[in-house]
């Protein structure tokens, strides 16, 4: 009998405890990335896209090259998820897969279409700093005979390793950018997955 | 006493605003036939005219193009406008800085053709405007206003638009015909700029699903992002 008040000012405290713990993980950056890894992910993904532009490879064979930087370096499934909007807790595994697939290429194409704009210029990764759950690290595009533009990107490794899920160049963000395309794709395709996903294999 | 209804009115203003990152367009419908106008107007005039700009400018790659000088010509006669513009919004910096650049670059870069400012003394232009003058004093952005020929504004900035007009110190300064190179030089140079940024306008424009909903959120976002505005930020593992 007077053991169960310790018993029950113990369970309140844990819980109080656990509320803190919770209240203040979410806070901290997605716990085990660290600056570095966040810097260095970035870093690497523009090394890579540089080393494609600098191959002088035909256009074609480009785009397949950043569209493999692209899925080793960015969290596809969530930039997937996050563009489709609440379609994407509708549709079957299959259907999601398929769609996501077709994305990725869609956006090797549209972006990697403008390289030639990156040739003679360069990217300096300067340094991350914490948002939400995750890192913003700020880089600077050079690009020639342009003033130099801010680009922003949002790393996480929630998906089980760093990866990076948005992009903000000059404040335009590219989840929110793409998010309204696909909704207008997806309203032109009259909701239908698969004609969406149809139209971005064709599309970029 | 006067004052405080006014103020009322904007903090009124202010509450009834879209939250930050969202997009407030009451005029939607009007919007969308200006920009079925201004795309028919992109594809048929801005966009030949542009590429074969670009043409000409390919072929003498040495040295800055007839493009560039023209630009820059125009650019420099718009910065005693940003000067005033600084001013108004209690930023001496900015102010400053300009007004070496427009001395330097209309002495030295022969009246503005060339832009040693930028090259060899660190003056890049800081852009402004009284858009952004009236952000400053506390006015909210507005409706979303996508005008003809001008293209995607808001009603904040329209308005600025108006009154830039009329606070340019040139004005009482040069001639008429002064005035008018200066028009025409500023004309060129944005179709020097609908060159350069080609593929940015084409894949916006001419190859997105909803070329009006692309144009009115990469404008606010980049407008909000030059006003130092809060944007909303997308966090996709929330829960």
């Amino acid at each position: 009998m007077t053991l169960m008040p310790i018993d029950t000012r113990r369970g309140f405290l844990g819980l109080l405890a656990a509320c803190s713990a919770a209240a203040i993980l979410p806070a901290a950056p997605a716990r085990a990335l660290t600056q570095g890894q966040a810097t260095a992910l970035v870093q690497q993904a523009v090394d890579e896209v540089y080393a494609v532009i600098n191959s002088g490879r035909p256009a074609a064979r480009m785009y397949r090259d950043f569209e493999g930087i692209f899925v080793r370096h960015a969290d596809v499934d969530a930039i997937a998820r996050t563009v489709l909007g609440p379609a994407a807790r509708q549709v079957s595994a299959a259907q999601f897969a398929a769609y996501a697939q077709a994305l990725q290429g869609f956006v090797a194409r549209k972006y990697g279409k403008r390289f030639r704009e990156f040739i003679g210029g360069r990217i300096e990764v300067r340094g991350a700093r914490q948002l939400k759950s995750f890192w913003a690290v700020d880089s600077t595009a050079y690009l020639s005979g342009q003033s130099p533009m801010a680009v922003e990107w949002h790393v996480s490794d929630r998906s089980g390793r760093p990866r990076f899920f948005n992009l903000i160049i000059e404040g335009v963000n590219m989840l929110a950018t793409e998010r309204e395309e696909i909704r207008a794709m997806l309203a032109r395709n009259r909701g239908d997955i698969a004609a969406l996903t149809a139209a971005l294999q064709q599309a970029g | 006493m006067r004052v405080a209804p006014i103020l009322f009115c904007l903090s009124l203003a202010a509450c009834a605003t879209a939250p930050a990152g969202g997009v407030n367009d009451p005029y939607e419908p009007m919007n969308r036939r200006v920009h079925a106008f201004n795309k028919g107007l992109d594809a048929t005039l801005l966009r030949p005219v542009a590429r074969a700009a670009r043409g000409g400018d390919d072929a003498a790659p040495q040295g800055p193009g007839a493009m560039t000088l023209v630009g820059n010509f125009g650019s420099n006669l718009a910065l005693p406008g940003k000067v005033v513009n600084s001013v108004l919004q209690g930023r001496p910096e900015p102010a400053v800085r300009n007004t070496f650049r427009f001395f330097v670059n209309s002495t030295l870069g022969l009246g503005g053709l060339l832009d040693p400012a930028t090259a060899d003394f660190a003056l890049p232009e800081i852009d402004t405007d009284f858009g952004e003058t009236l952000h400053v004093w506390g006015v909210p952005e507005g409706a979303y206003l996508e005008l003809p020929v001008l293209g995607p504004s808001t009603e904040r900035d329209l308005a600025g638009k108006v009154v830039d007009l009329f606070i340019d110190p040139l004005d009482s300064v040069l001639t008429d015909e002064q005035k008018i190179a200066g028009t025409a030089a500023r004309i060129v140079s944005k179709a020097g700029d609908r060159a350069r940024f080609g593929s940015t306008v084409d894949s916006v424009l001419h190859e997105s699903a909803d070329s009006y909903a692309q144009t009115r959120l990469l404008y606010l976002q980049h407008r909000r992002f030059e006003l130092k505005q809060e944007q909303d930020v997308i966090d996709p593992y929330a829960d």
